[in-house]
């Protein structure tokens, strides 16, 4: 049987061009018409230690960047020695011949040590050698026998039609190392017949863009924390296009109250950050839950605590963002499982902001958020709802901002309509915005009309769960285990279950959230009801979400796996630990 | 001819609830005076605020208002103008709100020359909280978070700091001089980039030290002495006489004003086609913008 996926591992140092060469090879394979997943192991240095990718295509859709690869392209000595022994059999190690030497004994067998001369032939077409990972790129291009017009594609991508010498340039060196490729045996047996139609490939935080896009964000104000950055980055670059305005500003309390100020003003406005980040918004973002304003904001989750592992993934940020800001107030939060759903849970978090007057946290991680994946064709088609405004219906004489309705959403008026003036205000206030807290405050009325105005706002958190995605179960019926997840993890426990259920004839399923909070009590409930046994799946220490599912439902779930080295969910540890506990 | 607006309808009908003698009474009338000389459309008007005493000020005109948590008025204020900069905003709060917790958020609004008008009510302690001191307390002076030796660090000189900043509209107020006060409101509101009114308010409460009397005692008016607004040098070297230098003679007025400098709203891009408020929304041609994707 021929092999139906292939993976690509680029190692090197921090500045040796081991992402954009990565990237290059990823565009390559979604345009081969692989279905293309990568994933990013980086340190928090610009220059130096050692950083490496995975790129794995596949003719079926994938699950996640995979384990073993078939090749490992070695930028420097130290990726020879952390992952010769990964390569699978049968696969190849290219490396520079001249400064990097295999240690056969750590080798599987049938493993082709793919030797060139990188940098020398680099230096045939430029002086600076620069080009050394483009004649390696070539020679893993050529190994696994994909289509050389795709890298020329590639590069006309990064270079543009600006400069067409460097494109044409890179080509050439491309091809230097495709030819020292036939030198050496030529390509590797793997029988993949590319379909060659091409598929979009995006990130999880670029797909969190087009979301907000179509959506119509129109302001986005952030400050640079990885792994969120990219979303600044992105916006900088398109917004502008699209009437966005994106500033990046003094700090997270700027960005969150920012964010406020123009969703208040009448615009879709978003934020995004890392944990580190959020904790500095998180007064903030109850400020809007008062004044119930909207806005969304995106928290792309990284290894805690404090400043933690900056460059490596975690769910750790759970508990911050169900408890963010003191006392009660209503959110909606919203856990994408991947690109798709970063696109559309983000548009959607946008309308519920709307809808319901209030900020919706849309929770990823630097997994989701970095890596890159083919997608289906985004629909950009989507509802846009903008909840209810006074000016729609309602008189100006004696308008109540904060009126109390069944639904506890109130009509919403825009600074700049004319007879709706109000104070939007943070101290506990009246149907008409005046204050509570001062000279009120105590008397037996007002303690009523604050219990009141409390119970209006807490309302919203019906409709929220009215309107958001509820649970879902994926795969058999009378499984007899149940994988509970959320976010990110979503891949490799399908995957899992998928290798388990072929290889053992186990039946297993997978219990999932795209809504967190408002939880979805009676769904989760009927769901539950099927469960023989079960596992919790999730990227921190503490079981945060198997916590919030106990407390909203009463189910424990009967074994636990945490993940908080920093690395993502691989598919066979929790396909071992599948077999652990249901032995 | 459009009606005139009288000074009543920019009142709201919730009555100050500062203490009898406060400085903000007349900081309140001053804005009020301003906007209604200006015949400004109470509607396109947001005032915003942080907390403390002279943070309720929002409720008591008839604007719109934004009452923001402690310290965030200014960010809130410049995400309102960014989504619509057609919108007259105003920015109040005291000294602990801007100068304190706020103080990073006053600086870079300044640098970015917002066209935002901040009228802050210095009284040089923290009144809603009881009487601690502020980052604008006097060196010396004994407060509850102060009680033995007094304040042993530097007062913040927000007229410098302005300065030194990037504001394009620096001036000082005294609440004991209402009609001054206005006129420098109304020239903060009239001018195209960020004007700080820097209001010497009196707490009649928890300040004994710097009360009406010790600035009338002091206070001499910039203009009288023939300074000159447009001269940055000069600016500065009339800021640096208080608190930093003397505390015999106070200058009030407009220090410096620049008419040249481009504002945030002129520079930034997305505001070309026109206020992002009233933009279309979503994304007319998505093949395009997924191209770069395929």
């Amino acid at each position: 049987m021929s092999k139906r996926d292939l993976a690509l591992r680029v190692g090197g140092a921090a500045g040796d061009g081991v992402s954009s060469t990565a990237e290059s090879f990823a565009k390559i394979s979604a345009r081969s018409g692989l279905h293309t997943w990568t994933y990013s192991s980086y340190q928090s240095v610009i220059r130096g230690g050692h950083v490496w990718t995975q790129v794995r295509g596949g003719l079926d859709p994938l699950l996640s960047h995979g384990d073993d690869p078939d090749v490992v392209l070695c930028l420097n000595q130290q990726t020879m020695d952390v992952h010769q022994a990964d390569v699978l059999e049968g696969g190849a190690i290219i490396y520079d011949v001249d400064s990097v030497k295999p240690d056969p004994t750590k080798i599987r067998k049938n493993v082709r040590l793919i030797g060139i001369s990188l940098r020398k032939k680099a230096q045939t077409l430029s002086p600076n050698a620069l080009m050394r990972n483009t004649v390696a790129l070539g020679a893993a291009v050529a190994l696994f026998a994909m289509d050389f017009r795709h890298v020329e594609s590639a590069f006309k991508d990064i270079w543009g039609d600006k400069k067409p010498e460097i494109v044409q340039q890179n080509v050439a060196a491309a091809r230097l190392g495709g030819d020292a490729v036939k030198d050496l045996g030529g390509p590797l047996p793997l029988g993949l017949a590319y379909p060659n139609q091409a598929k979009y490939l995006m990130t999880g935080n670029e797909a969190v863009c087009l979301g907000a896009l179509a959506a119509g964000v129109k302001f986005l104000a952030q400050y640079p924390m990885t792994p969120a950055s990219s979303i600044l980055h992105w916006m900088a670059s398109h917004g502008p296009k699209y009437g966005v305005v994106v500033k990046q500003v003094e700090d997270e309390l700027a960005a969150m109250n920012m964010a406020v100020g123009a969703g208040f003003a009448g615009v879709r406005s978003m934020t995004a950050t890392s944990g580190g980040g959020f904790c500095l918004m998180v007064e903030a973002i109850g400020q809007a839950g008062m004044t119930e304003t909207p806005l969304v904001a995106v928290l792309v989750q990284r290894s805690g605590p404090s400043t933690g592992l900056p460059t490596k993934t975690e769910q750790g940020d759970l508990n911050l963002a169900l408890g963010a800001g003191q006392g009660d107030w209503p959110r909606a939060i919203l856990a994408p499982r991947h690109p798709e759903e970063c696109f559309s849970l983000t548009a959607k978090a946008f309308n519920l902001a709307e809808i319901y007057q209030t900020p919706i946290i849309v929770i990823s991680d630097l997994y989701l958020g970095e890596g890159y994946r083919t997608v289906d064709k985004l629909d950009f088609n989507v509802p846009i709802v903008r909840g209810m405004m006074a000016a729609d219906g309602g008189t100006a004489k004696d308008f109540k901002r904060y009126e109390i309705t069944e639904s506890g959403v109130s009509p919403r008026a825009l600074p700049g309509t004319k007879g709706y003036q109000f104070i939007g205000a943070t101290d506990e206030h009246m149907e008409s915005g005046e204050l509570i807290s001062d000279v009120l405050a105590g008397l037996p009325e007002f303690v009523e009309e604050r219990r009141k105005m409390h119970e209006k706002r807490m309302r919203k958190l019906d409709g929220l769960r009215k309107d958001s995605p509820p649970p879902e179960m994926w795969g058999s019926r009378n499984a007899d285990l149940t994988l509970i997840n959320w976010g990110s993890t979503w891949g490799a426990a399908h995957e899992a279950i998928l290798q388990v259920e072929e290889k053992e004839g186990m039946k297993v399923n997978s219990l999932e959230f795209p809504t967190i909070f408002p939880f979805h009590v009676d769904e989760a409930q009927k769901l539950l009801r099927g469960v023989k046994q079960s596992l919790a799946v999730e990227g921190n220490y503490t079981g945060q979400f198997a916590r919030l599912l106990r407390a909203e439902t009463g189910y424990k779930p009967d074994h636990f796996y945490g993940r908080y080295d920093g690395e993502p969910f691989a598919s066979r540890d929790i396909a071992d630990k599948i077999l652990e506990v249901v032995a | 001819m459009k009606a005139a607006f009288e000074m009543d309808t920019y009142k709201s009908e919730i009555k100050p609830t500062w203490c009898p003698g406060c400085g903000d009474f007349a900081v309140l009338r001053a804005l009020q005076t301003a906007v209604h000389t200006l015949q400004l459309e109470p509607w396109n008007i947001l005032v915003v605020s942080g907390i403390g005493c002279s943070s309720n000020l929002p409720h008591f005109l008839s604007t719109y208002g934004f009452h923001a948590i402690h310290g965030r008025a200014l960010p809130v204020a410049e995400g309102a103008k960014l989504a619509n900069p057609e919108l007259n905003v105003i920015v109040t709060g005291g000294d602990g709100d801007g100068y304190g917790i706020g103080l990073g958020h006053f600086i870079h609004a300044m640098r970015r020359n917002f066209d935002i008008t901040y009228v802050v009510m210095n009284n040089q302690i923290y009144g809603l909280t009881t009487g601690q001191a502020s980052p604008t307390s006097e060196k010396g002076m004994k407060t509850k978070s102060t009680p033995i030796e007094g304040v042993i660090e530097n007062p913040i000189d927000p007229i410098s700091l302005a300065l030194a900043s990037g504001a394009t509209y620096v001036a000082r107020g005294f609440s004991g001089d209402v009609k001054t006060m206005a006129e420098l409101v109304k020239g903060g509101i009239e001018h195209k980039g960020f004007a700080l009114i820097d209001c010497l308010s009196p707490c009649v409460t928890y300040n004994k030290v710097n009360t009406y009397d010790f600035f009338r005692e002091r206070v001499y008016d910039l203009a009288k002495e023939g300074h000159d607004p447009s001269d940055m040098k000069a600016a500065f070297a009339k800021a640096t006489e208080w608190p930093m230098v003397q505390r015999d003679r106070i200058p009030l007025g407009l220090f410096y004003r620049n008419k040249e400098m481009p504002t945030y709203e002129d520079l930034e891009i997305s505001l070309r086609k026109g206020p992002p408020v009233r933009q279309p929304l979503g994304v007319e041609d998505p093949e395009e913008l997924l191209a770069e994707f395929l």
